[in-house]
């Protein structure tokens, strides 16, 4: 089973897949593209991953938020290009109520972006694209012109 | 002497303009001697000294000293989501 999809997330089927009929409480998140980043306009993305490993930290994530919490979650995550105002990443968690639902889900959403080979390609409206890097100064490595990178 | 398959993602990737490259697995070399040589080869300059390292898709540190078969992987900054 793989979190890495390359077409469309529907959060409905990620909440549907962890419903049951004792969780009354159920958290979704979803990470949609934005439209921009540091100030630029962002036209479009591209993610990448190192996809067995990226499968591996993410089943470990589950099963850590499923042996804190009380709840049932799932998690998917897009690969290549995603238009704008799509879903990236959906979590879905549920549970008897709804501080251990919120709790999960955040707790799954967060250790993701941390710890998930999952990197990320932006193109801009003036046409340049960059890497981008929470760690960077500006969060971003800019791609020249010649399609080496900084 | 034995070799050892590395593997680039993303923007290390594009700076060593491949991803995989097959390194020699020197006596007692560890990922800070992977690391070293990967940043003098044309491109790789620009990757930084202590990268993040997986080796069998776990996180090493830089005296995590590899064994022939295993798979390395440097990793940037991890930017899902």
């Amino acid at each position: 089973m793989t979190i890495l999809t390359r077409d469309a997330i529907d959060p409905g089927a990620l909440i549907a897949a962890v419903s049951a009929p004792e969780r009354g409480g159920i958290a979704c998140f979803v990470g949609a593209v934005r439209d921009h980043h540091e100030g630029r306009g962002v036209v479009g993305l591209e993610y990448s991953a190192y996809d067995a490993m990226a499968d591996a930290v993410a089943a470990a994530i589950l099963a850590e938020a499923e042996s804190r919490w009380p709840v049932a979650v799932a998690l998917r995550h897009r690969l290549g290009p995603v238009p704008i105002g799509e879903a990236a990443v959906v979590v879905a968690a549920a549970g008897g109520h709804r501080d251990e639902a919120f709790a999960a889900c955040r707790y799954v959403i967060e250790e993701v972006k941390r710890r998930v080979p999952i990197w990320k390609r932006e193109r801009y409206v003036d046409g340049s694209e960059a890497w981008v890097d929470p760690t960077a100064a500006g969060g971003l490595h800019p791609v020249r012109d010649d399609g080496t990178v900084s | 002497m034995p070799s050892i398959p590395v593997l680039l993602f993303a923007r290390y990737a594009d700076l060593l303009g491949t991803s995989r490259v097959e390194l020699p697995l020197t006596d007692g070399c560890t990922v800070a001697d992977l690391v070293r040589h990967l940043r003098s080869l044309p491109g790789g300059e620009a990757i930084p000294e202590r990268p993040f390292v997986a080796v069998n898709m776990v996180q090493v540190d830089a005296s995590h000293r590899p064994q022939p078969g295993d798979e390395v992987a440097l990793l940037p900054p991890m930017a899902g989501g």
